[in-house]
């Protein structure tokens, strides 16, 4: 029969069926309804009947639903509870919080060494920036590595290329901002990847002008310009945060080795190293350059001695 | 209030009604009432949707139709045909073939979400599936360039075709740029858009440098 009154007769219930799940949250609102009349109507047979409920199946059934019925609302409100708590994205939008007039301007000044290193200077804490700036560097590496055919055993292309920017990223701002910590630096962790970030717009810049045109001398050149740039404005947005001589040389120090470092890393294994090259550095000792697919671990020692050997030859 | 004093209801009135409501009944029969029809019907109605939708991409205008019945039929399709036609194109090598299957379906969902959290962030006012949904139907052009790609590739692979190919992945790179930058813009603030517009360059950026230098063994 169709349930289409609002009266409910209780003896015609289906107190076999089990309760599910899928029916509680529909049943709430009947269940209420229901328990005010059950509970007149086991009054009364209660006092009928010493031992004998007159709907005992009723009983157990109604019994059973109410504690399915409120496990369903506990688990509902926990649930919600915690999907409130950790999948907030809200607790990031401050810092996404950014006109693209800001993000340029920022951009510029990430080129532009600060002078006065007396007063602590402002970091802005903002992850936009720093984040396009990563996923850039990304597409760049990519067609570097595409362009030079490299090979990657274990490993995909994409992987690697977004493994190394964000672990950078990630990882160099951990270590720099534990190295800060130690030095009684006044830096908070959000400032410090912002100010990682954005210190990748040099690499971004020399990578995507290098891995087009490929010459050595020019990589060096930018290397040292662009790079060293970067590399001393946020060294001095940092010295101007930190007391005492010995600190600001620790940090600096590991800060400008990491920075420089990273961008010859990227520049010689991803790179194909063009035949001719030797034409700008005349070195009559030096091996003549292969155009070769090679693995990444193996070119990397061959490519520190001929640094090295090319550093030497141009001083 | 000195009027309502007397108010008694007279005698010879009876009172009387129903007291049964009838109330709209609930059975399942009738909430699921798409449960009876022909499969056939199910199956064209979703297909209709989806194709409707694809026209709307290939023909950018300011409709809504796209945002409001969002759904993922289509973004799968795309994102699978594109995958197995990208799969395994590589220069020489039997180690690391061009993008694997699994690499471009997790590129292609990966950086949807990032960009669809990033204009959350910004503080658009799409929601999370919608912008999915967008996003994924704006691969139609790019899957297209590269059916054209590999009819290029078929006829034969030298400096004619790669700027052939050059010109049709470009051209449908900026379509697809242009046709979800049409729906998604429209929910941010005016100011901010350009900060929305670039990342959904990157990420169709990166799908057509994929497409480009996919080479067939």
């Amino acid at each position: 029969q169709g349930g289409g009154s609002a009266v409910i007769d209780m003896e015609n219930m289906d107190d076999t069926s089990g309760s599910s799940f899928e029916d509680m949250g529909e049943m709430h609102q009947r269940m209420k309804e229901e328990e005010e009349e059950e509970a007149e109507g086991e009054a009364g047979a209660g006092e009928e009947e010493d031992g004998e409920f007159l709907g005992m199946k009723g009983l157990r059934g109604q019994l059973g639903r109410q504690v399915a019925d409120q496990m369903w609302q506990v688990g509902k409100r926990q649930a919600s509870r915690a999907f409130s708590l950790y999948a907030n994205i809200d607790i990031l939008r401050p810092y996404f919080d950014v006109e693209p007039v800001q993000v340029r301007a920022r951009l510029l000044e990430s080129m532009i060494p600060v002078k006065m290193i007396n007063f602590p200077q402002k970091i802005a804490g903002e992850l936009y920036g720093p984040l396009m700036l990563v996923f850039t560097l990304v597409a760049i590496l990519l067609h570097g590595m595409k362009t030079s055919d490299t090979i990657i055993r274990e490993g995909t292309l994409m992987g690697t290329a977004i493994g190394t920017c964000f672990g950078y990223w990630l990882g160099v701002s951990s270590f720099m901002y534990f190295l800060a910590y130690l030095c009684n630096a006044q830096i908070t962790m959000v400032q410090m990847l912002s100010l990682l970030g954005y210190g990748l717009f040099g690499h971004c810049i020399t990578l995507f002008v290098t891995y087009n045109i490929h010459f050595h001398s020019l990589f060096y050149i930018f290397w040292l310009v662009v790079g060293g740039l970067s590399t001393l404005r946020m060294v001095a947005v940092l010295v101007s945060r930190t007391v005492g001589h010995t600190q600001r040389l620790i940090l600096c120090g590991a800060l400008a080795a990491l920075h420089m470092l990273f961008l010859l890393y990227l520049h010689f294994a991803y790179h194909k190293v063009v035949e001719g090259i030797l034409d700008t550095l005349e070195g009559p000792n030096m091996p003549p350059f292969q155009r070769v697919a090679r693995d990444i671990p193996v070119v990397s020692n061959a490519v520190l001695n001929t640094t090295a050997k090319a550093i030497a030859l141009t001083l | 209030f000195p009027g309502l004093a007397d108010v008694s209801i007279s005698q010879d009135i009876p009172v009387e009604g129903e007291i049964t409501v009838p109330v709209g009944s609930h059975s399942p029969d009738e909430d699921y009432s798409t449960l009876d029809e022909p499969v056939k019907d199910t199956i064209m109605r979703d297909l209709k949707a989806v194709g409707k939708k694809f026209v709307h991409v290939m023909y950018p205008r300011k409709s809504s139709a796209l945002l409001r019945d969002w759904d993922l039929w289509g973004p799968l399709v795309l994102c699978v045909s594109l995958a197995l036609m990208l799969q395994g194109g590589s220069a020489d090598s039997k180690d690391d073939g061009g993008p694997q299957f699994a690499e471009v379906f997790v590129i292609i969902w990966f950086g949807a979400v990032v960009i669809t959290l990033n204009s959350k962030l910004l503080g658009g006012t799409i929601s999370f599936f919608q912008s999915l949904c967008v996003l994924g139907y704006c691969v139609l052009p790019l899957t297209v360039a590269m059916l054209v790609c590999r009819l290029v590739l078929l006829v034969g692979a030298g400096t004619v075709s790669f700027i052939i190919r050059l010109i049709v992945v470009g051209a449908m790179f900026g379509w697809s740029t242009l046709a979800s930058t049409a729906f998604l813009a429209d929910s941010q603030p005016p100011n901010r858009k350009a900060l929305v517009v670039y990342p959904i360059f990157l990420f169709y950026f990166v799908i057509s440098w994929m497409i480009l230098t996919f080479t067939p063994q």
